[in-house]
């Protein structure tokens, strides 16, 4: 018996704490959806039960123009014959300062998805491993272990294991209500920032995502510039996660926090740091161009010493600046973009007006946040657990649930609507519109009903246990965007 | 003053270290036939330029792969989704054979214990947030790859121990200096976490022997809590297949798969060095702990390879008639160009660690340039090499050398001409130093004669005698 307790203890020692641990946020019960999806997927031929993906943010819908545009440029391809003069320095160029032709290009483009109300600065373009590696860097240069940096909820669940896992960093959520929009409030600024102090977490800066992901709102001028006096008057840092800049659509305008800066007298910029990527604007996330843009000299020139860990690649780097370059294309994906966006998110929301279900209004992101706080038994999150499961195995749309998102106040849940085309929107509305018409049958008073209907529970309430035999799987995990994800109905349906 | 993290502030990421200033002489004033004949010719960097023809062709041949289509269809859209951090199974497991095909198919890879990282640099990183904790230890064999000092430690917190080789027995690790680093870690009150690496070695140009590996094996059979680390980028760069021993190897042929020490053994490789392709940034960790991989896998999400470059790469390894033919050419080619180093250089009166025999680099010795054995004069010799002679060249200490006076000079990056004129260079500043030394040690003999002499006027005295020194110099 002690040999073996040995033994085990020792397997446990094999590897750091780091790793044995669960920072990398994977074993949550929040996989479940992701598990159904992966076991059943939707396609509208081959399997129209299956479990339709409403859980991925990820923008494909403009990706036949990003198709014409490689077809028709073959000299952006470093391997083509029309690139190939180009290949040897292409493949050996390792430099961190990264492509200076890339640069400018995205320089430009961050400009272009701001209404060219700002300037950027070359200069200031870090590289790193997607959005993900970017989080992750600012971190490392901006916080030690045991400090910590204040987010507002709801947020996006990869935050958990990007901003904390190796850097050994504290989240400290900022609460924010539906009774205001989910509006950031100093006074919710304030107080998450004293309970910090409380358990001797020092903050360091304050992470926002704006637009955000899961609201899909875009923050107004004057919280912006609160936000910007905030953290300057506390010295903290003020990193704000700009990934969904160009997504936003409708009247709703993006306001960068670049562009605010200029309107405050005495800004402290050194405290001001740009997250971004083309993963989200450009529906590019298998490419990994991730963005750290400072305004701190120091933490430009550390964050490009640790880019080594996460460069883009150089094949990479030359189709991107070669894209981002044309003009007309990037003016022409932007616009389209937008107009599709729109439309499949009116699509969405007519659907659900007609159901007479809420969501939080919004104009910008690739997903919605849906209210369903009236179907909860009870105002608890076990409530809003169970709802879910049956979302996902009756309803059959993987969704999630707004507790992965830390979200004060159970009942909300983010829906995606830019991975999946029209038809499969019009699938998964009916869905929902049949699941409604059921709960509806089950309320009407039992004297009215058939014998039927007398045997029917209440959908959402049955006691659904899910069976996992595979448990391999689950531990594999797969909430990381960067987990196995087979390829969404939109593109299969393409292929 | 706006406060930065520790790790921002401090100086860890190694970046002020000779190997990185040489670089930057390099970077002001840089060699180019044509447009500045008189720059610093770059001997620093570790590339492999030798074999783009192979590529290039291959491209041309095979244009669907490099226009993204399969089958004539475009597949664009679904490698731009793609960032499953499982990676293309089609890359992995042309990778895990490409890997085999290095070894001589003498030890089979199982891509599914293959994790993708953003070149080895990344895979190094996060092998270390793997198996240690901040302020463990790895122990290192020098001389090491100056990088070390950064991927390894920097934003880890883990601590290097070195294990000091010598030139006595070629650099080669020894029971004695492995058990000595061990002990220092106690000293040092550091944990020790693994045994680090580098095979064939950076930057000796040497494969590692059985009998060292066989050392490292004995002692991680002995300390069942340390694992080792076989970073093995150049493997494609031995001359001869047959003289590289891959730690896989010492698995297979001492049969430990059912060992404990099976799960303790993990390689590093990449793509930068072997094919040539550092821009693309492929790096993989190769292991057979399944927690290991599990770990690095959720790991990699920080450092993706790029979908595009991952499918590219699939097609390219696949074709096993490419693979083949590189791999040989390849050896060839790096051969063939160090032996004219080699030669060259002892042309010069300057000599290369003996039994070199892999790599893209020779450890040089020259001690005999040397004023004193100490490393103020190995960096003003490196000093005078790289500003007056111009050659970026790499300084033993900045890899951790315990003797003065040794240099990596890289010879896989430029072509055969520029070599020729790095040599030249070399050659005239050594035979200036030489006839310095020879006027040198003649004046020190001729001011020993003129002491012995009465001589009443000191100042004349001085006066004649560099007087005459002067004209001894116009000859």
């Amino acid at each position: 018996m002690v040999s073996f307790v040995t033994e085990k203890k020792q397997n446990l020692n094999l590897l750091s704490r780091i790793a044995s641990g669960d920072g990398h946020g994977e074993n949550s019960s929040y996989f479940d959806g992701w598990k159904a999806y992966e076991e059943n997927p939707f396609h509208p031929i081959d399997r129209p039960d299956g479990v339709i993906q409403m859980g991925l943010a990820e923008n494909q819908l403009c990706g036949d123009v990003m198709r014409k545009w490689v077809l028709k440029h073959p000299e952006a391809s470093i391997c083509t014959e029309q690139g190939l003069n180009g290949f040897s320095d292409i493949a050996i160029f390792q430099d961190y300062h990264g492509l200076p032709e890339f640069r400018q290009a995205v320089a430009k483009f961050m400009e272009k998805t701001r209404n060219n109300r700002v300037k950027f600065d070359p200069d200031r373009i870090v590289m790193s491993g997607g959005a993900t590696g970017a989080h992750e860097t600012v971190a490392f240069c901006l916080a030690n272990p045991g400090d910590g940096f204040l987010v507002p909820t709801p947020y996006y669940p990869g935050f958990d294991r990007d901003l904390r896992w190796r850097t050994g960093v504290n989240l400290v959520p900022v609460t924010c209500h539906s009774s205001d929009g989910f509006k950031i409030t100093v006074e919710a600024l304030e107080a998450a920032y004293e309970k910090a102090r409380e358990s001797n977490i020092p903050v360091k800066g304050l992470l926002m995502t704006n637009p955000s992901n899961p609201l899909g709102t875009t923050l107004d001028r004057e919280c912006l510039k609160s936000l910007v006096k905030f953290t300057n008057e506390k010295k903290i840092h003020l990193i704000a996660d700009e990934i969904y800049a160009a997504t936003t659509f409708g009247q709703s305008e993006f306001i960068s926090v670049a562009e605010v800066i200029e309107e405050i007298e005495d800004c402290n910029r050194d405290l001001i740091h740009i997250v971004y990527s083309l993963s989200k604007d450009m529906g590019l996330p298998g490419f990994r161009v991730g963005i750290v843009y400072s305004y701190n000299d120091r933490v430009v020139q550390i964050a490009r010493k640790m880019s080594s860990f996460g460069l883009v690649s150089s094949q990479t780097q030359h189709l991107i600046a070669k894209m981002l370059s044309d003009e007309d294309f990037v003016d022409e994906f932007i616009r389209e973009s937008k107009l599709r966006l729109a439309a499949r998110h009116a699509e969405l929301t007519t659907g659900l007006d007609g159901l007479g279900i809420g969501w939080l209004k919004a104009e910008a992101g690739l997903f919605l946040w849906m209210d369903l706080r009236n179907l909860l038994k009870t105002a608890t999150f076990d409530s809003e657990t169970e709802l879910w499961r049956v979302i996902i195995h009756q309803v059959k749309l993987n969704v999630s649930p707004g507790g992965s998102f830390h979200c004060h106040e159970p009942g909300w849940f983010r829906v995606c609507f830019a991975n999946m085309d029209h038809k499969t929107m019009e699938t998964a509305l009916e869905r929902i519109r049949v699941f409604t018409s059921q709960l509806e049958e089950e309320t009407k008073p039992m004297a009215s009903t058939t014998m039927m209907a007398k045997k029917k529970k209440k959908c959402w309430q049955s006691n659904l246990r899910l069976s996992f035999n595979d448990k391999r799987r689950f531990d594999d995990g797969f909430f990381s965007p960067h987990s196995p994800v087979p390829p969404s109905p939109l593109v299969r349906a393409q292929t | 003053m706006v406060l930065l993290s520790r790790k921002a502030t401090c100086n860890s990421h190694g970046q002020d270290s000779s190997y990185f200033l040489g670089w930057e002489e390099y970077e002001k004033n840089p060699y180019d036939v044509i447009k500045n004949p008189q720059g610093i010719i770059q001997m620093g960097l570790a590339e492999n330029q030798l074999c783009f023809d192979l590529l290039e062709s291959w491209l041309e041949q095979n244009q669907d792969a490099a226009c993204f289509k399969q089958d004539g269809q475009s597949i664009f859209r679904e490698l731009a989704l793609f960032q499953d951090y499982h990676g293309l199974s089609s890359f992995k497991n042309a990778l895990a054979d490409f890997m085999s095909e290095n070894r001589g198919n003498r030890v089979s890879f199982d891509s599914n214990n293959l994790v993708l990282t953003a070149g080895a640099t990344s895979a190094n990183e996060t092998l270390m947030f793997c198996l240690a904790d901040p302020g463990d230890a790895f122990l290192i064999p020098t001389p090491y790859y100056p990088g070390f000092d950064r991927d390894l430690k920097w934003r880890t917190g883990v601590e290097i121990v070195p294990i000091q080789c010598s030139s006595t027995n070629g650099f080669q690790i020894t029971k004695l200096a492995l058990e000595e680093a061990y002990e220092q870690a106690k000293k040092l009150d550091l944990n020790v976490k693994g045994i680090l690496i580098t095979n064939p070695s950076n930057p000796l140009g040497t494969t590692t022997t059985r009998t060292e590996l066989n050392i490292l094996f004995d002692f991680i059979s002995k300390h069942k809590n340390i694992h080792l680390v076989s970073d093995e980028i150049y493997s494609g760069t031995v001359f001869n297949s047959s003289e590289f021993v891959s730690v896989m190897e010492i698995l297979k042929n001492n049969k430990l798969e059912n060992t404990d020490v099976f799960n303790r053994v993990h390689i590093v490789y990449s793509l930068s060095k072997d094919l040539g392709l550092p821009g693309f940034r492929v790096g993989a960790i190769y292991s057979n702990d399944k927690d290991v991989i599990s770990a690095a896998t959720k790991m990699s999400s920080f450092g993706l390879v790029s979908s595009q470059t991952q499918y590219l790469l699939s097609s390219l390894l696949s074709d096993k008639k490419f693979t083949k033919n590189y791999l040989r050419e390849n050896q060839n080619r790096l051969k063939n160009r160090q032996r004219k180093l080699v030669s060259g250089l002892e042309a010069i009166g300057i000599k290369c660690l003996d039994e070199s025999n892999a790599g893209l680099f020779c450890w040089v010795d020259m001690r005999h340039l040397l004023g004193s054995k100490t490393f103020d004069a190995e960096m003003d010799l490196w000093k005078k090499i790289v500003y007056q002679v111009k050659l970026n060249i790499s300084p033993g200490s900045s890899c951790h050398c315990v003797e003065p006076g040794w240099f990596r000079v890289c010879f896989a990056n430029m072509s055969e001409e520029t070599l020729k004129l790095a040599l030249k260079r070399l050659k005239k500043f050594v035979d200036d130093e030489t006839s310095k030394r020879s006027c040198q040690k003649s004046e020190s003999q001729r001011l020993k004669g003129s002491r012995k002499k009465k001589i009443t006027n000191i100042s004349n005295w001085v006066f004649r005698l560099s007087f005459q020194d002067r004209e001894a110099d116009e000859r």
